[in-house]
Order: C-alpha cells, then structure tokens, then sequence
C-alpha cells in the first residue's frame, strides 16, 4: 500500500484545497440555476408546443427536465479546460520538478485532476440537489423538479456509471494536459475543447434530442460517456443489456484514453521543454 | 488630447499588439467562431423534432440568435477591461494608477484591451443573420436597416452596462465575479429564443429589472413586422432599445458610487 500513499496525499490535498473555495461553489451554484431554469423553460415550450412530436421523442419532458438539472448539477466533471495547474507549470516551467518526483508523472497528475474536479463537483450537486431535488416540489413545482432515479437497480448502474464518467472525463483532461505540456500554451486546446464538450457530452441539449438518424454514432462517441450514458441510466432510459453496453463503453474509452496519455506523455516527457525561470 | 483620439490610440496600441502574433490572433477569432456556433446545432436540433415553438419558426430564431449574437460580440470588444477589473485591477492594486492619471478611469479601461477575438462571434453572427434573412425571404428595406442599428446600439449598451456593473462588484468582492456570466453568456442564450416561449416571472425579470427584452425581443418585432403575441403596444416596440442606454447610464451612476468607496489593496 506504500506505494500508493504518494498518489493519496497529492489526491486529498488537492481536494481540500480546493474545498476552501466556497464563494466560488456558491457563484458556480447559482450560475448554473439560471442556466438550468432557462433550458428548462426553452425545452418545454417545445415538448408542450408539438404534443406529436413530443409523444414520440425518445426522451419524455419529465426526464429531459431532470436530464438539464444532472447536466447543471455535474458540470464540474466536463472536461473543458486542462488543470490550470498544468497550465500554471508550463509556464513557469515548474513542471520539471514533475519530472524529478520518484513516482509515475501521469498517475499523479491524474489523481490531482480527479481531486480537482471532485472537490467541486461535490458542493454544486449538493446544493443542486437541495434546490431542483427538495426545494422545487416543496414550493408546488414538482413538475420542473429533479426527479428520483428510476429504480434501486438505475440509481446502483448510476453510481458505478457516473464513477466511471468521473474516471472517463479525467482522461480526457489528461490529454489535454499532455497537449498543454507539448504545445506549451493551454489557450488554444482550451478554445477548441469547448464546442465539443458542450454539444457531444450532451450538456447544452441531450443527445437523444438530435435526429434520430445519429443516434448510434453519438452514442458511441467518447464524450457521450462523461454525462449522457450515466443520465440515461439515472432515469431509466438506459436499461438492461443497453445500460451494460453503455457502461462498456464508458470503460473501453477510459483504457484507451489512459494508454494513450500514458505512452504520449512519456514521449513529451523525454524531450520535455522547460520555460520560465 | 480629447478623449476620442486618446480612444483612437489606446486601439491602435492593442490593435499592433496583437498583430505581432498574427497566427493565433487568427485562430482565436476562428476558435470563437466555432465555440459559438455549435449553439446553433442544438436549436436546430430542438426545430428539426418538434417542428415550430409557438408561432416561431426557425429562421425567426435564427434572427434573434444573429442580433443578439453581434450586439454581444462589440459590447464584449469594447469592455474587456471591466471584465478583467476585479482581477487585473482591484486585486493587484493597478487601479490605483489609472485613478491617478489626468483622464477618466472609465475611459482607460475602455482603451485597456480591444481582443481581435470577439469577431469569431461577430462573424459567427453576421452569417447566421444572412443564412436567416433568406430563410424568412426577409427584405431589407431601409426602415429595417436603421432599425436593426438601432437595436445592435442598444444591445451594445445593454451588455457594457453588465460588464461595467461587474466591475462594481469588484469594488466589494473580487471573488466569484463569474456569477454575472449568469447575466451576460446566460443573457446571450436567454435573448436567443422569443420572450413569448419563457414564464411570466422570467419575463417581468427580462423586461424591467435587466431589461434583455427591450434590446432583442421587443424591436426585433419590430424589424421583422410582427406583433406582440403577449399584448406590448405596437408603438413600444421600435423604442425599446432606449432602456439598453437608461440601464447603461444607471450602471455608470453605481460605477461612480463604486469609484468613491474605493480603497487600494495593492501594496
């Protein structure tokens, strides 16, 4: 287990760190309210307006609404940016002392990422809960609320779900990082990440609403597995074989992401370019 | 020097500045472009299912996006420097420099920074507008052109009045300013979609408190020749972008009030 301890300690003061960013929780918080209660209302003017169409989407008004709120509540596990640590080490060129540490660069980065995003995921989908899951049925609009899973078996195939969603998207950003150290700017990998995480993990409009003609290949694609499989799951839209192939995916992508990084960071790390001073 | 010139310079400077990386203030502009274009998938998607919203179409949307879309991209060229207050100049105690300078603090942070960029929206914007206006068979008389400046002016006032009360903000806390993104990228995508489609609380909030409505919804109606489904008067509707400025100059009321509470954190 020793061997081990180096990555606990770099995971958990990462975590706590950034744990004492409360306001920042609090802002993001009521930030992604908003955000929520206007792609609700957008959403349901179209559901309420073509009762047809809506009748025959795949998704029902009721789980696209919980769909938006999943979406607001775990938008800390999108991978849109690299670590801004990873950035910060660029450009000062403190990652060489990365290099000097006796222990695996990628698994520490990693599990600094996984700390990272962890820490402030954990206070928005609490306070998320709190609000769409508890507040809004107390005031009488249940119909706009964050619903329960769908089962006991949904909310357990979640779990496991959203934790591989958690280790899928810290690949991701594991690769971002390595084109951060390669490229030696993090401003232009950032920019391009946006527009692919926003529409492909299905977090400005769930992938079930796109014509039906790209459901297989959106379901398939890598970003599909940090929010849209775990969501199916939650209300019940994935189930059975479904759910396992979905849950499949998510760890195939994650393997092959980790390889990926593992073999491209050594490479940079061996021709490493260091600036600052 | 009047103030123009001064203006006229601090833009030149930032212009050449950027220029010296010619390739990445290209694929910036294009890197912008791409980001917010992709919104206009999903609305695609949500027409391609559902078919129209309530009496709207979606070229119709399509000329909300576009407008909203070009007024947010100059409001964001112009203010950059309110953007970055709390951080660039609270925080670090450079504020303290512009205040001792012989001209107006607002007008050196409206010269800070002018990022090339914000055309990647701009330009984003302008083809969605043509793609829209073929769409509706929209013919621009020279009624609707004035019109349509009239509302982009508005919407320019509207969004600098957000930046700048962002910038306020900063005088009180500089931590977590992030929370008026809510207002500014949230106003985007809320001024996106017809007011008629939202509930009557969102509205009251969109028409009188920060009055988004008055600088998309409303005079869009009036460029495009519609009515007010929810009952606004037809003579309200090209004079609306008027409350984009009345929300400006408020917003410079409680920025000078900000500017008198000042106190230097720097060292």
């Amino acid at each position: 287990m020793d061997a081990l301890r180096p990555y606990a300690a770099a995971f958990s003061s990462r975590f706590l760190l950034m744990m004492q960013y409360r306001a920042a929780a609090l802002a993001g918080f009521f930030t992604q309210c908003w955000f929520g209660a206007v792609h609700l209302m957008v959403i349901a003017a179209f559901y309420l307006g073509a009762p047809d169409a809506a009748a025959a989407s795949p998704i029902s008004l009721s789980q696209a609404i919980t769909y938006t709120w999943l979406a607001q509540g775990l938008l800390a596990v999108m991978p849109w940016i690299g670590d801004p640590e990873i950035a910060d080490g660029v450009r000062t060129g403190s990652i060489s002392y990365d290099r000097l540490r006796p222990v695996d660069a990628y698994a520490l980065w990693y599990v600094r990422a996984a700390g990272w995003m962890t820490a402030r995921l954990l206070p928005r989908v609490a306070l998320m809960i709190l609000a769409a899951g508890l507040i809004l049925p107390l005031i009488g609009q249940s119909q706009w609320a964050w619903q329960p899973p769908a089962s006991l078996s949904a909310a357990l195939l979640f779990a496991l779900s959203e934790t591989l969603a958690i280790a899928l998207a810290c690949a991701i950003i594991m690769l971002i990082n390595i084109v951060v150290v390669a490229t030696m700017n993090a401003r232009g990998v950032n920019i391009l990440m946006q527009p692919l995480v926003v529409i492909f993990t299905g977090n400005l409009l769930p992938l079930a609403l796109y014509p039906d003609a790209m459901r297989i290949a959106l379901f398939v694609q890598p970003f599909a597995g940090t929010l849209d499989i775990p969501n199916r799951i939650y209300f019940g839209a994935l189930t059975g074989q479904m759910a396992w192939v979905g849950i499949g995916l998510q760890v195939f992508w994650t393997v092959l992401f980790i390889a990926l990084g593992r073999l491209w960071l050594a490479r940079v790390m061996r021709r490493l370019e260091v600036q600052g001073g | 020097m009047n103030a123009l010139a001064l203006l006229g310079r601090y833009f030149g400077a930032s212009m050449r500045s950027q220029m010296q990386y010619p390739a990445s203030a290209l694929m910036l502009t294009t890197g912008q472009l791409a980001a917010t274009a992709i919104e206009i998938v999903s609305i695609w998607a949500l027409f391609d299912r559902f078919g129209a919203v309530k009496g709207w179409s979606f070229g119709e949307v399509m000329f909300f996006y576009a407008l909203i879309g070009i007024s947010f991209s100059f409001a964001d060229f112009l203010t950059r420097g309110f953007d970055v207050f709390g951080s660039d100049f609270v925080r670090t105690g450079a504020f303290d420099r512009l205040l001792l300078r012989p001209r107006s603090a607002a007008l050196q942070l409206v010269g800070h920074d002018f990022r090339i960029s914000r055309f990647g929206r701009f330009f984003q914007a302008a083809i969605i507008l043509i793609i829209a206006t073929g769409s509706l068979h929209f013919v621009w008389t020279p009624q609707a052109v004035l019109l349509a400046l009239w509302t982009i002016a508005g919407g320019i006032a509207f969004f600098s009045a957000l930046f700048v009360l962002q910038a306020v903000m900063a005088f009180w806390t500089v931590e977590s300013l992030e929370a008026v993104n809510a207002l500014t990228y949230g106003g985007v995508y809320a001024g996106q979609f017809p007011l008629s489609l939202y509930a009557r609380w969102f509205r009251t909030f969109l028409i009188f408190i920060v009055p988004l409505a008055c600088v998309a919804y409303f005079p869009v109606l009036a460029i495009l020749g519609r009515s007010d489904p929810l009952g606004a008067p037809d003579w309200f509707l090209p004079l609306a972008p008027a409350a984009g400025f009345v929300f400006l100059a408020l917003a410079f009321v409680a920025w000078r009030f900000g500017v008198s509470k000042y106190t230097s954190t720097g060292s």
